[in-house]
């Protein structure tokens, strides 16, 4: 309906140059009045779909005895078998636990330790050492995660690390304890890892929410002898609700793509068992020993876990705030 | 805050006034000192840094292994590869992203749905490791340049972060200059993008953050090129060697640095500190623009 009022303030002049009108009537008129936009836009149309939707014609090789010499007509059908070696195999029970449980443990740790720093920092009255703290805060979200897993491994190293330093020094333990080579451990390692690079980063937004709370809020809640801790509880927290709701959509969206840098980074053999995660496990078996229909369909298996978390986390968050996120 | 100083501050308030500040601090600590005591051992005698004890000051100080790891000739590869993806694929995803978005923000256009659609729909799709990695065969980009910048060219939360940026300009501007007989590229190209600076500053960093930190894409695309290898990659295998039986196949570099009595741990540093410091450099420059791209971010849905 707008197009059409736009259509009609275009000058005459623009007009002349699409002199005959397509037979296509309203459509073809406003296509052609539009053609920068279209080349601006269907090039990048035809690039998602060859790198985002093309992918999804791949999990037909999850169907197959996929060979890759082969046409598309000449592939072996197999149906399900894949998935029912999948099902049976130990490997792939051990990397689906070590996937949830790392990536639940991630999303409440992302929520809990940036609303908590940006809470404190908020707190912080010195003008001068809360920018400095803020702009430290940021620094390891520019690092790789090379860096990053490098880090983590030197500071939990047994020799000279800084955590087992710190550790005997207050006489906690004994002897240096090899932390990298405790499976039981490698889950909370990624996930403190994780907070350690982004916390700082990822609190940005809830300092930004919290500014805009009025400052008439607080001013009253002081005059009714509120102290600090209530003035969070009852002011701040209700005002960045919104925020974090908001935030809650977008890390439940990117569920689905459940990473596996930190995972690769930070393994070593010695605790497979808790660091194999779905798309590694398929790295490994499915490129790794070119069981391409295998990969897939481990692949295909960690998109439709993804979304059933998708739809559990929505069905209790609806459950327990009415509020929908999807 | 003024009438704290009439009434003094009562105890609950103190405790919590020590509790964040003890907090803050302990953060700030433990940011800090791993970045500084990898630096203090990059510029340690190698030899001495294998007794230990280091923290954030050097004990024996020396640019040895600096100049030690520029004779290493993948690490000379790695960052000007990995420099030239930065540039380029922060330049090509900034006029991708902002092209999108500068259509989808137009009301008129009548593509402007499905384009949009389309696009949001690639944040929730993904076909997985496998079936990607055979699409990049398929089209003959392994061991290729290309498979650095196109795969991840345009992405849609960029591309949604600036269309709201769009949508906050007065759009009178947009119709003055179309009056003016300007056409819908001109528009984009003259009158959108000089309005566009702060958008895209935060952009640009997130693309060049994104770009100087890849690595996963060498290793399964381009890791048998060594002339198109990445100064992450060359990293990861450098750190790979001792943490990892995986590395096998990579000891040799290291085997190779570490001849002359030098203990890798200080190179490895040394290493660290020329892949961080980088893009840690651009970040004074742009940080006065990333607040407020990180909250447009949010602000859209």
């Amino acid at each position: 309906m707008k197009a059409e009022t736009v259509t009609a303030q275009i000058p005459p002049d623009t007009r002349k140059r699409n002199k005959k009108p397509a037979s296509g009537g309203r459509f073809w008129k406003t296509f052609k009045n539009q053609k920068y936009l279209y080349m601006m836009s269907i090039p990048f149309v035809i690039w998602a779909f060859v790198f985002s939707y093309l992918p999804l014609w791949g999990w037909t090789m999850a169907f197959q005895k996929y060979k890759p010499a082969r046409s598309f007509f000449e592939q072996e059908w197999v149906g399900f078998e894949h998935f029912k070696t999948l099902f049976s195999d130990t490997q792939f029970l051990l990397a689906l636990r070590n996937t949830l449980a790392m990536s639940s443990m991630g999303l409440v740790a992302g929520f809990i330790f940036p609303i908590t720093f940006a809470i404190l920092l908020n707190e912080v009255r010195l003008g001068i050492f809360k920018r400095f703290a803020q702009t430290v805060s940021y620094l390891p979200h520019f690092v790789s995660w090379v860096v990053a897993a490098g880090i983590v491994t030197k500071m939990l190293s047994s020799e000279n690390g800084l955590v087992n330093d710190i550790l005997l020094g207050i006489g906690f333990i004994d002897a240096p304890v090899q932390f990298m080579a405790q499976g039981h451990l490698f889950w909370g390692i990624v996930t403190l890892s994780d907070v350690w690079k982004e916390t700082g980063w990822n609190a940005i937004i809830y300092l930004a929410a919290i500014s805009g709370i009025g400052p008439e809020l607080y001013e009253a809640a002081r005059v009714d002898g509120a102290s600090r801790l209530r003035q969070v509880w009852h002011i701040t927290l209700p005002g960045i609700r919104p925020t974090i709701i908001v935030l809650l959509i977008m890390s439940i969206g990117n569920l689905l793509n459940i990473g596996f840098e930190k995972q690769f980074l930070l393994q070593n053999n010695l605790v497979t068992d808790y660091a194999q995660v779905l798309d590694l496990y398929s790295l490994k078996y499915g490129l790794g020993m070119a069981r391409y229909s295998y990969g897939t369909a481990i692949n295909i298996f960690n998109s439709v876990i993804s979304v059933v978390l998708l739809f559990t986390i929505n069905g209790l968050f609806k459950r327990t705030t009415k509020e929908s996120l999807l | 805050m003024g009438n704290t100083s009439i009434t003094g501050k009562s105890w609950p308030d103190r405790i919590f006034d020590f509790i964040v500040y003890t907090v803050v601090l302990f953060v700030v600590g433990i940011t800090i000192y791993p970045f500084l005591n990898v630096l203090a051992i990059s510029l340690n005698d190698s030899v001495d840094s294998v007794r230990g004890g280091i923290t954030i000051y050097p004990r024996e100080f020396t640019w040895d292994n600096y100049l030690k790891i520029f004779t290493f000739s993948g690490l000379m590869t790695g960052f000007k590869i990995s420099a030239l993806r930065t540039v380029i694929g922060t330049l090509l995803g900034l006029l991708s992203a902002s092209m999108l978005a500068f259509t989808i923000s137009r009301p008129d256009f009548q593509g402007r749905k499905f384009v949009s659609t389309f696009l949001a729909l690639t944040m929730y799709v993904s076909g997985g490791l496998i079936p990607i990695y055979m699409l990049i065969k398929d089209l003959h980009m392994m061991n290729s340049f290309a498979v650095y910048v196109l795969p991840g060219l345009v992405s849609a939360f960029n591309v949604f972060v600036i269309r709201s940026f769009i949508d906050g300009l007065p759009y009178a501007l947009q119709e003055s200059a179309k009056l003016d007989g300007a056409n819908d590229f001109t528009i984009y190209w003259r009158v959108i993008l000089p309005l566009m600076k702060p958008a895209l500053a935060t952009i640009s960093l997130f693309l060049a953050v994104g770009q100087w930190n890849a690595w996963l894409d060498t290793y399964l695309y381009n890791g048998s090129s060594p002339n198109l290898t990445t100064l992450q990659f060359e990293l990861m295998k450098v750190l790979q060697t001792t943490t990892s039986g995986n590395g096998g196949d990579y000891r040799s570099n290291i085997a190779s640095l570490a001849s002359n009595q030098v203990s890798p741990e200080s190179l490895k540093m040394a290493i660290t500190i020329v892949v961080t410091v980088p893009i840690l450099l651009v970040y004074p420059f742009i940080q006065k623009y990333f607040v407020k791209g990180m909250t447009l971010g949010a602000v859209k849905s």
